[in-house]
């Protein structure tokens, strides 16, 4: 049966972009370590002979005719911005993050 | 009978008629919600002036003698918060998008202002619609109109209650896991969530995209089907849509309400009783079952037995889909930002912004799908997840190549009350076990009411499931069995939901 650590938890955190707290860590621990445990039954049925169904209706290449619609403009779409400047998203810096 | 208990065909009859005003109806529903809403919480925001407009414009087609926009023009609805209305907020029931409006319709949405449907606002639900009780909302919990200390199930709690409490006759709910069908099991409410690809997704704020489909939901098997047909049909702006005519559910509504179903035959689920399942909700459902039995169907039990690891599955499936789709959050474009002070970076600040934005099971999912997504566990969990999808729509193929339909509780237990499962994700997922096949095989299914449980006195559900795209068997079968049971019950179940007036 798998497990999962505290340390693994935050890790986890981290790769989703989470800043949670100690505390979060502590519950998020012991709730994922019994979430994990209880879904790792699917390996019980699943063998190799089995191919894999992403999809509940298998469509591919779906296309549609290459016609020019209106699109948004520039108002409508900053108008959810948390932060526009000069007609634009405004961000906070990027680099400068190495550590 | 009140404007407010009346059913959605009942009361399109009477505006297309010109014997009321689509203002007038849309002004009772209004007033309801003023007067019992504070008790119930089912509106995260009502649009008296856009549904008042909306109403009019109804009316002035009457009044002219044009043609009606449609079946339903002019009857209110409640639309889940899920999917985007220009004009209105759309939060999905999360702190990280309070006050966000949308630039653009859903699909549905505007399918729903093309047929004329009077939008009266938006529903409250789980956050990003990851729960069964609607206690995950960022704006408090939604109460059960049959007893308020208890959830109105969920995600899609905002819109059952809704019905329930004769604030609305129509609403859109959105099923990834039972979320439209288990909330109509708690509250004596008709749900349904048709084939996946019938109903756009597009303005559909994803979870699990290849799970999500949103669907009717009404207080009668007519009404469910009537909206069934307003929002169902192909759209080029979902990858996923099913280009093919929308099955003829009204017709089959129609033709269900004769109360015949000789030559049907009716599967009933062998995996889904025994232990967990509240002695109330069996009984219930043997007795609908000899109901259909009554009507002419012939009954045989089906085993599926790779039913069993549907639930691990779905929360394997879904978390993974809902941590890839909700990085959108990222703080940059739309919605919450946290931290941006200028000591703070770009990433810091996704971070801070997620943090503050999410609650805890939204994150706790995020967290699983990650976990279940990142190398070395791929196999193990998420390409096992998929393999067993694939036995479970095999269960489905051979149970329908000897059943015109199946059924089984929708719910293990009638609704909880409030606090009672929030601790325990596992108790709380367990709510989805009988409705999560249908999301991974992607066939229709249908919550219609049973009766009330003797252990307690609230409702219960009866779960119908069809073939892909024949949506229509079920409505055909839940029609029938309405009207067999408002017969044997002494009228319409939803009738005796407890006075509300004053609370």
């Amino acid at each position: 049966m798998p497990s999962i650590s505290r340390d693994e938890v935050a890790h986890l955190a981290r790769l989703a972009r989470l800043a949670v707290t100690d505390d979060e860590l502590d519950l998020f621990a012991g709730q994922l370590d019994v979430i994990l445990q209880s879904v790792s039954a699917v390996g019980d049925i699943a063998t190799a002979d089995i191919p894999p169904t992403s999809h509940a209706v298998p469509l591919t290449n779906v296309f549609r005719e290459d016609v020019v619609r209106p699109s948004l403009g520039q108002a409508k779409t900053l108008a959810g911005a948390p932060a526009a400047e000069d007609g634009r998203f405004r961000v906070p810096r990027i680099l400068g993050e190495e550590a | 009978m009140s404007l407010i208990r009346s059913t959605a065909a009942e009361l399109a009859a009477k505006i297309h008629g010109g014997e009321v005003s689509a203002v007038e109806v849309a002004q009772a529903h209004l007033d309801r919600i003023s007067s019992v809403d504070k008790g119930i919480n089912a509106f995260l925001h009502v649009d008296t002036e856009g549904a008042l407009a909306a109403a009019k414009q109804v009316d002035d087609d009457v009044a002219a003698g044009r043609p009606v926009a449609s079946p339903l023009a002019g009857v209110p609805l409640a639309l889940k918060d899920v999917l985007v209305a220009e004009g209105m907020p759309t939060t999905c029931g999360s702190k990280i998008l309070e006050g966000w409006h949308s630039p653009y319709d859903a699909t549905v949405t505007r399918r729903l202002r093309e047929a004329g449907v009077v939008i009266l606002g938006k529903t409250n639900m789980d956050e990003f619609a990851m729960g069964s009780s609607t206690e995950n909302s960022a704006y408090g919990p939604t109460h059960n109109p049959w007893d308020l200390d208890r959830i109105p199930g969920g995600s899609g709690g905002g819109s059952s209650a809704a019905l329930a409490a004769f604030e609305a006759p129509l609403a859109i709910g959105t099923d990834t896991g039972g979320s439209i069908r288990q909330p109509g099991a708690v509250t004596g409410t008709v749900g349904v969530k048709p084939t996946y690809g019938s109903v756009s997704r597009y303005g559909l704020v994803a979870f699990s995209s290849s799970l999500d489909q949103a669907g009717p939901c009404a207080r009668t098997v007519l009404d469910a089907a009537l909206l069934h047909e307003v929002i169902a049909g192909y759209d080029d702006r979902d990858s996923t849509s099913i280009n093919a005519p929308v099955p003829p559910v009204v017709a089959a509504a129609r033709e269900g309400a004769s109360g015949d179903l000789s030559g049907v035959r009716v599967g009933v689920v062998t995996q889904f009783s025994g232990e967990g399942y509240q002695p109330g909700v069996l009984a219930s459902f043997e007795a609908a079952v000899e109901q259909l039995r009554q009507l002419g169907a012939e009954v045989v039990q089906v085993s599926c037995p790779s039913f069993d690891y549907a639930l691990p599955a779905y929360y394997l499936i879904a978390p993974s889909e809902a941590s890839s789709n909700l990085a959108r959050f990222d703080a940059m474009r739309y919605g919450l930002r946290v931290g941006d002070d200028g000591s703070h970076g770009a990433e810091e600040v996704m971070s801070l912004t997620r943090e503050a934005g999410f609650g805890a099971e939204v994150k706790r999912r995020i967290m699983i799908g990650t976990y279940a997504l990142s190398s070395g566990y791929y196999d193990a969990y998420y390409g096992s997840a998929q393999k067993v999808r694939t036995l479970i729509s095999r269960d489905f193929d051979a149970a329908f190549a000897t059943v015109d339909v199946l059924v089984s509780p929708t719910t293990p237990t009638t609704a909880f009350k409030i606090g009672e499962r929030s601790g325990d994700p596992m108790a709380m997922y367990k709510a989805d076990l009988c409705t999560i096949p249908s999301n991974l095989a992607g066939n229709a299914a249908m919550n219609v009411p049973s009766g009330l449980s003797a252990d307690d006195g609230l409702p219960v559900g009866l779960q119908i499931m069809a073939p892909p795209l024949q949506d229509h068997r079920m409505y055909r079968v839940a029609a029938a069995y309405e009207v067999a049971r408002d017969a044997a019950q002494g009228g319409p179940l939803i009738q005796r939901v407890p006075q509300l007036e004053g609370i």
